[in-house]
């Protein structure tokens, strides 16, 4: 019992300390990129404007896990009530991460515009108790692709 | 084949409708992946393994999607969506569909 208690206790530490930095320097990552990839607009519109655009669709997708320190906090929430922060920032992160992939997928062919972009989210591992323990984001959109970057690369729309 | 989940296509129009055309694929991690996986869920971060098997998994799906969709004599699919739903424990199954059409 004793032996227990301070199993799961260094535990919740070293996740703690580990599963902060890992989120601090995911966070830093995405700020990053997302300055980068800020010239290319991903919309959620669905008329596409006139022009001589190729369509491509892109997907983007990411599976993220939560650590351990915060599955405790969580569950303690989800008896006492109130917001999780714990997930909120989970499915922050995932979703801003799907969304730099399928803006990077789409910058490699030289798309101009990202439309109709859909989010779809599914939780696909459940820890004790039911717990969720990762969630898989998918972000997926048309590029459009000017049909004129595709000729003067040589790629056939 | 050109596939977007825009419901048109600027420059053409749709000749004929035929109906809709899907693909799934259910998927299992295996042990390895799995092993990983748990102790990426103590400290958190990416599960790159997931990640790979899912989007690779989204892939045989839209594949099965095409075929379908060159059966009927399609040469475009509009409006495409994907869904992911777990069927038990350590398994997904994506499932994409899209309204298959001939554009002219």
């Amino acid at each position: 019992m004793d032996f227990q208690f301070w199993y799961i206790l260094i535990l919740l530490i070293a996740a703690y300390f580990i599963g902060t930095y890992i989120e601090k320097r995911h966070y830093k990552s995405i700020i990053s990129r997302e300055n980068e990839l800020n010239t290319l607009p991903a919309v959620s519109l669905r008329k596409p404007p006139s022009g001589p655009f190729h369509q491509q669709l892109v997907l983007g997708n990411v599976t993220i896990s939560v650590d351990y320190f915060k599955r405790f906090l969580a569950a303690l929430h989800a008896f006492f009530g109130g917001r999780i922060t714990s997930y909120e920032t989970l499915l922050d992160r995932a979703r801003r991460e799907a969304l730099l992939r399928l803006k990077e997928s789409a910058r490699e062919q030289n798309a101009a515009l990202i439309m109709n972009v859909r989010y779809e989210t599914a939780s696909i591992y459940k820890g004790n108790g039911g717990n969720i323990g990762s969630v898989e984001v998918l972000a997926y959109g048309t590029a459009l692709i000017p049909q004129r970057t595709l000729t003067q690369d040589g790629q056939l729309p | 084949m050109q596939i977007t989940n825009l419901e048109t296509v600027p420059g053409k129009t749709i000749h004929q409708h035929l109906g809709l055309v899907q693909g799934s694929s259910v998927r299992a991690k295996h042990v390895g992946r799995d092993i990983m996986a748990s102790l990426k869920n103590l400290f958190g971060g990416e599960l790159k393994g997931y990640t790979e098997l899912l989007s690779e998994s989204r892939e045989e799906a839209m594949e099965r999607m095409i075929r379908q969709a060159e059966a009927v004599g399609a040469n475009a699919i509009l409006n495409v969506r994907f869904s992911t739903s777990s069927v038990t424990q350590g398994a997904a199954e994506i499932y994409v569909y899209g309204t298959a059409v001939i554009l002219e």
